[in-house]
């Protein structure tokens, strides 16, 4: 039985010690679940690899999150889609060279009983009101993340604030779109989603798209580098590169070329005439 | 219930096509989980033996605490061992955070109570059969721990066991340190939950089923291999 | 395998006022005696009367609550080495016979050569040989316990204090032991036993001392308390009447 143990412990430290040499290039990227769960990532980051030789680790959180880890250094590079919460971070030194990198826009799902009646609608804004009005299931990431900034300006536009009937009809999940999604779809409510989440999400239930178009639903993504002034130890080089290829042609082409059931889920900035 | 049995479905074709990303993934499982397994016991047995043996002012009082630190959150410990070995942090120069590493140290701070906690008791126990022999025959606290430990080792063994368990079983604490980045710090559990947030249940059930398969390999070649030896004396 | 080197002998043992009490209860009450070297020594009494607690506080093993122990020879510094002692419910570690003698001379950092042929011998010696390789725990109550004395013999003790040792043995694994004792006591280790059983102490005892309700009652050669017991109570134990 010595030999039991000592398989154990000798196991251990080989497992420890093996670990494959990560000596090669890497950054970390923070991001959104959006980006990561839609596979976007997944897809167009092995691109860049094969290009450049530097591999993208990437940490899906929350948008506060993730701007929480970069701004702690715990990250080379962040994306994020919350105009606002970027421009802040920039503006307090924390990040550098901010690019927009690429859009897609934010969908209302709901139950197809649809007991507010708001299917078809192009105004989010009122059709936020018309659920609140007839006090139909709503669930909220009420987490700090960019979809849930968005969902805020949108109540705000619609001059209702559900705050106040948080654990009634209005739910505050605070978690990511996945699990939000699937709250929503196990209780047949409404919740506001992105579209790349939402395309490549598997357990929808009853849930299907109830309003879409609306201009306020438009939904940017921005990238920024660490600050390496701030921390020196950020791979600013290599942070540099992923970002500058992100709005190359080459990036901007992997990205529109990432499709799900043949819907392009994310459109690089700068593509639509009738968006900048 | 059709992801339940789709679930079932997927686990088997995974398992006998030996799935590679499944393979990356239960091989980190274990590298992980057992890396902080035996570091846990070779700092968790010491300190239970010293906590059953040694008497001290707030002995007591210690014993009380590691037993309650059993229902430590993992997530808070997640939590605590991020802030420590974040860039900002005491342990930021060591570049552990997102790496296989940080999710052992998580792992270890979760498991070396229970290690410390369940072994304590067992030695106590045996303590009070061998003090008075051992006491005899001149042995010194830290030998006599030893040999506790020894003897005890079939005992130990669930203690061990337990351990395994919570730590594969864990993710609240390895997807805050470890960023559940592909190929690099995903797990069984983490997997499970992105896989869960992606809405795809029937993946998310298979690899719970493949983990509770990999569990009962485990505990069921312990528990054999030491009623083997037990058996032999 | 001599237990004596007169320039490192420990005994004399002197017990001055000896007490021990527990929850204001007095279990040894001002015991006063003096062991000394060459006899066999049994503490006698029924259950209850403090033998094992004496045998305890003399061998080291409790702290008493007044009065002292005190080893007069002029090797007493290394007297904790010099002792050892059998208890009544046999304590062997999960391992091989033969491990278990050695464990307590690897503990003292006895070289590998040294320990294994003692080992060896008094395997031989106490008639356990074949049982070496053996683990511990699976030989009978007869073979554990003089596995428990070939173990203390091993050390080489001046003293050897047994406290009840054949009391959970059959007749025939108690003469077994009985004649270990002998044999142990033959090469210089000073024997200090307890027992409730008289038949037992006639065999084995040169001197007697009678213990009750935590009194030093008699303490007499053998066959001076055997033949002529200065006390009631000590007559009455050597009647069979006294109970407890």
């Amino acid at each position: 039985m010595v030999g039991a143990g000592r398989l154990i412990v000798s196991l251990g430290v080989f497992c420890l010690a093996c670990s494959p040499a990560h000596e090669e290039r890497f950054i970390t990227l923070a991001s959104t679940t959006s980006t990561e769960n839609s596979g976007l990532l997944g897809a167009i980051l092995p691109e860049f690899q094969a290009r450049t030789g530097i591999e993208v680790r990437v940490v899906a959180v929350g948008t506060g999150q993730a701007l929480g880890l970069a701004r702690r250094g715990d990250a080379d590079v962040v994306m994020v889609h919350d105009r606002d919460s970027e421009d802040r971070f920039v503006s307090a030194g924390w990040g550098v060279e901010r690019v927009d990198v690429m859009y897609n826009d934010f969908v209302l799902v709901g139950p197809k009983s649809d007991p507010a009646g708001i299917g078809g609608w192009r105004d989010a804004p009122r059709g936020l009101a018309r659920i609140a009005e007839v006090r139909a299931p709503f669930v909220s990431r009420g987490d700090d993340s960019g979809t849930w900034k968005a969902e805020r300006r949108l109540w705000k536009a619609s001059g209702i604030d559900p705050s106040p009937d948080s654990g009634t009809w209005y739910s505050e999940s605070g978690s990511g779109m996945g699990a939000t999604l699937n709250t929503a779809a196990g209780i047949d409510a409404y919740t506001l989603t992105d579209r790349g989440t939402w395309l490549s999400f598997g357990n929808r239930g009853n849930l299907t798209i109830l309003v879409e178009g609306d201009e306020r639903l438009f939904n940017p993504y921005g990238a920024m580098l660490v600050n390496p002034a701030l921390h020196p130890h950020v791979k600013a080089a290599d942070g540099r590169a992923f970002i500058e290829w992100i709005v190359s042609d080459e990036g901007r082409a992997a990205i529109s070329g990432f499709q799900i059931h043949g819907e392009t889920l994310f459109h690089p900035t700068g593509s639509n005439p009738l968006r900048p | 219930m059709n992801e339940v049995s789709e679930g079932f479905r997927t686990a088997f074709s995974m398992l006998v096509g030996l799935d590679p990303q499944l393979v990356e993934i239960v091989a980190l499982s274990l590298r992980v989980t057992l890396s902080a397994l035996a570091i846990a016991c070779v700092i968790g047995f010491p300190v239970g033996g010293a906590l059953a043996l040694l008497r001290f002012p707030g002995r007591r009082v210690l014993a009380v605490i590691f037993d309650a630190l059993m229902g430590f959150p993992p997530v808070v410990a997640g939590l605590l061992v991020y802030l420590l070995l974040s860039r900002g942090g005491p342990g930021g120069s060591l570049g552990w955070l997102f790496t296989p590493k940080a999710m052992v140290v998580v792992q270890v701070v979760i498991i070396a109570p229970i290690i410390v906690a369940l072994s304590r008791r067992v030695m106590v126990d045996l303590w009070e059969e061998y003090e008075e022999q051992l006491r005899s025959l001149g042995v010194g606290p830290g030998r006599a721990i030893l040999t506790l430990l020894w003897d005890g080792r079939f005992s130990l063994l669930t203690t061990v066991l337990a351990g395994f368990g919570r730590a594969i079983a864990e993710v609240g604490g390895v997807i805050i340190v470890g960023g559940n980045i592909a190929h690099v710090t995903r797990v069984m559990t983490t997997a499970i939950a992105l896989e869960t947030s992606r809405g795809d249940l029937a993946l998310a059930l298979a690899l719970g089923i493949i983990l509770m398969v990999l569990s009962l390999l485990v505990n069921g070649t312990a528990t054999l291999a030491s009623s083997a030896a037990r058996n032999a004396g | 395998m001599s237990g004596s080197n007169p320039s490192a002998a420990i005994l004399p043992l002197e017990l001055v006022d000896l007490t021990f009490e527990v929850s204001g209860r007095r279990l040894v009450d001002g015991i006063s005696a003096r062991l000394e070297a060459g006899s066999r020594t049994l503490i006698l009494g029924t259950n209850g009367a403090g033998k094992s607690l004496t045998l305890r506080l003399a061998h080291g093993l409790l702290e008493p609550t007044a009065g002292s122990v005190r080893w007069c020879g002029p090797g007493a510094a290394d007297a904790t080495r010099r002792q050892a002692m059998v208890f009544e419910q046999t304590v062997l570690l999960r391992r091989s016979a033969a491990a278990n003698v050695e464990y307590p001379l690897a503990a003292r950092g006895v070289d590998r050569q040294t320990r294994r042929a003692r080992v060896a011998e008094v395997l031989a010696r106490t008639g356990l040989t074949a049982l070496a390789g053996r683990p511990a725990r699976v030989l009978s109550a007869g073979e554990r316990q003089r596995l428990s004395l070939a173990r203390a013999w091993a050390l080489e003790p001046e003293v050897l204090f047994l406290d009840e040792p054949t009391a959970s043995l059959d007749p025939s694994a108690t003469r077994a032991v009985e004649d270990l004792i002998l044999t142990i006591g033959a090469s210089d280790t000073k024997i200090v036993m307890t027992s409730h059983d008289l038949a037992q102490a006639r065999r084995l005892a040169d001197e007697v001392w009678f213990l009750h309700a935590g009194n030093l009652l008699e303490r007499a050669s053998a066959q001076a308390f055997f033949e002529r017991p200065e006390s009631e109570k000590g007559r009455a134990f050597l009647r069979g009447e006294l109970l407890w």
